[in-house]
């Protein structure tokens, strides 16, 4: 028998991911007390699983017809954009400050996917300045005009 | 005739104000490939928290109707549709422009797009008193249903795959559970300190929408986008209005195509622009001439994507089940402001309910007049390359997700689920269900209890919500459209099958 193909191996841990999930919900549902409070989830949680084993059922058998899974060429090139935004989301914002993380993480990913080419001081001064006035407006926007007040920690 | 009543509220300074800024603000996200009307809406709302209920709604409704008209900018010039319902409009729009008709085929758009979009609002707004009245005879039993019905419809007509679309509805419903159970005050699935308020529907809206798109440009790495602005020369209006009466038809087919298609809770704009076209070139005499650059074509799928608009909100403004992903966008617009839509909204709010759907129909006509002359704008926004379009829907996705409730666990719950939504998206599953799933899931909870509740001091559960004409008639449609799909999905692998083996 030969090893699953890579958008097959794909979609069984996808789906299996959900199958886990659904697993889950619907044993929380039907264990935690009271059950007055639970009777909805566990109805729902009810369909939940069974859809959920059939598609795990379906991408083990090698059926799954929908879905292209990703490349590892997608794979590559998100990857970076990703684990900036997360650090960005889940530890800059509060940690350095909404308006420092987000000048720095909009720089580093303008940086990251900008196709010009990074040996141009040009182009490093024209996206120096597409993030100052993306700034500008957000700082407009967000302190100005709708008065949100935002964690700041460096600089503002 | 009541709209008539609160018509001049729409030319109140502020309310005609931001009527404008959503509209052109609307006809340049919609030409920006990559930004859909839901997400341009969704990104929004943080926007109209300060507003009041019917000026933060007349700002969404404007970006609403304008991003689908904007969408055909880019569609005609750069043969990039803005949003999938300006696929139609590709056909013909930018072989015109190729043509050197660039200017005219915005023209007739614009114009297809107001007169369609104004027969859509008037349907709108006739059809959804009669609606809201009839609505008032459902019981706990019927909205349950009514809920259940807004999951399933979206989740088997949404995407390629039912069972994938209806566990998708699933996720949201169970989504929707989450925090404090409202009757007995229990926890329920608080697996982190951000998730004891339940997941904040703008923030969650947000992510869902939003976050996909990023990563898809991430995804597509270090490109030039390349494309390329065909550049227009100038056309007299009175041409393209000569050309409109010229292609009444086409007019017509759309318009009525996308008003009726509108009305189907989980059928999109591009099910209604590809219809329109499609029959519009079955009833022409100069079919050959559909997809060489023919106006006919622009005409019957711009027509059709803006009148669905209108009747795509009956459905939320009358019975509270919002029928696309746009319509569930809104109703998170209203339920910030504390509006149930649905009879309550006209008779406790008709201020609210008629300023919006008057403001809706100068919209259309705004739109048009703005749309000839902020096109090229438009057009060269949609050359903003994709690692600046990233960046920017991130950062106004982060700062719109805290300045909800000014809390980070809300940008959390955003980023979480957005990430999820992505890879989720990749194997099949579709984000509309989900999130269907995510508002109608309170809505079907509170209406299953109270209707439990019923039951067991009357007949008892099971016939109390399985018997009754009207909830007959509710799993009727739930059953035959979950059936319905899944055997439209059958017959297209048949014939893609067949179609491998005879490739």
């Amino acid at each position: 028998m030969s090893a699953p193909s890579l958008p097959r191996l794909q979609h069984i841990i996808g789906s299996g991911i959900v199958a886990i999930v659904g697993v889950w919900v619907a044993y929380i549902s039907y264990t935690q007390q009271p059950a007055e409070a639970f009777l909805f989830p566990r109805l729902i949680s009810s369909v939940f699983v069974v859809l959920a084993l059939w598609t795990f059922s379906k991408a083990c058998l090698g059926w799954t017809k929908v879905g292209q899974g990703i490349s590892a060429r997608q794979f590559i090139n998100l990857l970076p954009g990703l684990i900036v935004a997360l650090v960005y989301i889940f530890w800059a914002a509060k940690g350095l400050g909404f308006y420092s993380a987000t000048t720095l993480a909009f720089f580093i990913l303008l940086s990251l996917y900008d196709p010009a080419p990074h040996g141009s001081f040009k182009t490093w001064g024209k996206r120096i300045a597409i993030t100052a006035v993306f700034m500008i407006v957000m700082y407009g926007l967000f302190a100005q005009l709708l008065t949100v007040y935002t964690p700041r920690e460096v600089l503002f | 005739m009541e709209f008539l009543f609160y018509m001049g509220d729409v030319f109140m300074p502020i309310n005609f104000g931001l009527l404008m800024i959503g509209t052109i603000g609307g006809l340049i996200l919609g030409a920006t490939p990559g930004l859909s009307p839901t997400m341009a809406v969704a990104l929004l709302i943080p926007f109209t928290f300060q507003l009041e209920a019917a000026q933060g709604l007349i700002l969404l409704g404007a970006a609403y109707t304008s991003t689908v008209a904007g969408g055909a900018v880019s569609a005609i010039l750069l043969k990039i549709p803005g949003a999938p319902a300006n696929i139609a409009t590709t056909l013909d729009g930018h072989a015109m422009a190729q043509k050197g008709e660039g200017a005219k085929a915005l023209q007739i758009s614009f114009l297809a797009s107001a007169v369609g979009g104004v027969f859509g609002v008037l349907l709108l707004i006739f059809l959804t008193p009669v609606l809201a009245q009839w609505a008032l005879a459902f019981g706990p039993s019927h909205l349950f249903w009514l809920a259940i019905l807004g999951v399933t419809v979206i989740g088997s007509l949404d995407g390629r795959s039912v069972i994938k679309g209806l566990l998708s509805g699933c996720i949201g419903l169970w989504l929707a559970t989450i925090g404090f159970d409202d009757i007995m005050g229990a926890q329920r699935f608080i697996f982190h300190p951000s998730l004891g308020g339940g997941i904040n529907i703008i923030a969650a809206l947000i992510g869902l929408f939003a976050i996909p798109q990023v990563i898809t440009m991430f995804a597509s790495g270090r490109h030039d986008d390349g494309a390329e602005v065909i550049k227009v020369q100038k056309h007299p209006i009175g041409g393209a209005i000569r050309e409109l009466f010229r292609n009444k038809r086409a007019m017509g087919i759309g318009t009525v195509a996308g008003s009726v298609i509108g009305l189907i809770p989980g059928v999109g704009g591009q099910i209604a622009g590809l219809v329109a076209y499609d029959q519009s070139k079955k009833f022409s005499p100069d079919r050959d001439k559909f997809g060489t650059g023919h106006p006919e074509g622009v005409i019957a799928a711009e027509s059709a994507n803006n009148a669905m608009v209108g009747p795509s909100l009956v459905p939320l403004l009358t019975l509270s089940i919002p029928g696309s992903p746009t319509a569930a966008v809104l109703l998170g617009g209203l339920l910030i402001h504390g509006i149930f839509p649905g009879t309550d909204l006209f008779d406790n709010h008709p201020d609210v309910a008629w300023t919006f759907i008057n403001s809706m129909l100068i919209g259309q006509i705004l739109m048009c007049l703005f749309g000839l002359y902020v096109a090229g704008l438009a057009a060269r926004v949609a050359q903003v390359p994709q690692s600046v379009m990233a960046a920017v829907v991130l950062g106004l996705a982060v700062f719109g997700s805290y300045s909800v409730q000014s809390s980070m666990g809300d940008v959390y719950v955003m980023a979480s689920l957005g990430v999820m939504m992505y890879f989720l998206e990749r194997f099949g599953f579709s984000a509309a269900p989900l999130v269907l799933g995510l508002i109608l899931g309170p809505i079907a909870e509170a209406n299953f209890i109270q209707g439990s509740m019923i039951a067991k001091a009357t007949d008892g559960v099971g016939p109390y919500f399985m018997t009754g004409g009207l909830n007959l008639f509710l799993i009727t449609v739930v059953v035959a459209s979950v059936l319905y799909s899944a055997y439209m999905e059958l017959r297209a692998r048949r014939y893609s099958s067949k179609e491998e083996i005879l490739a």
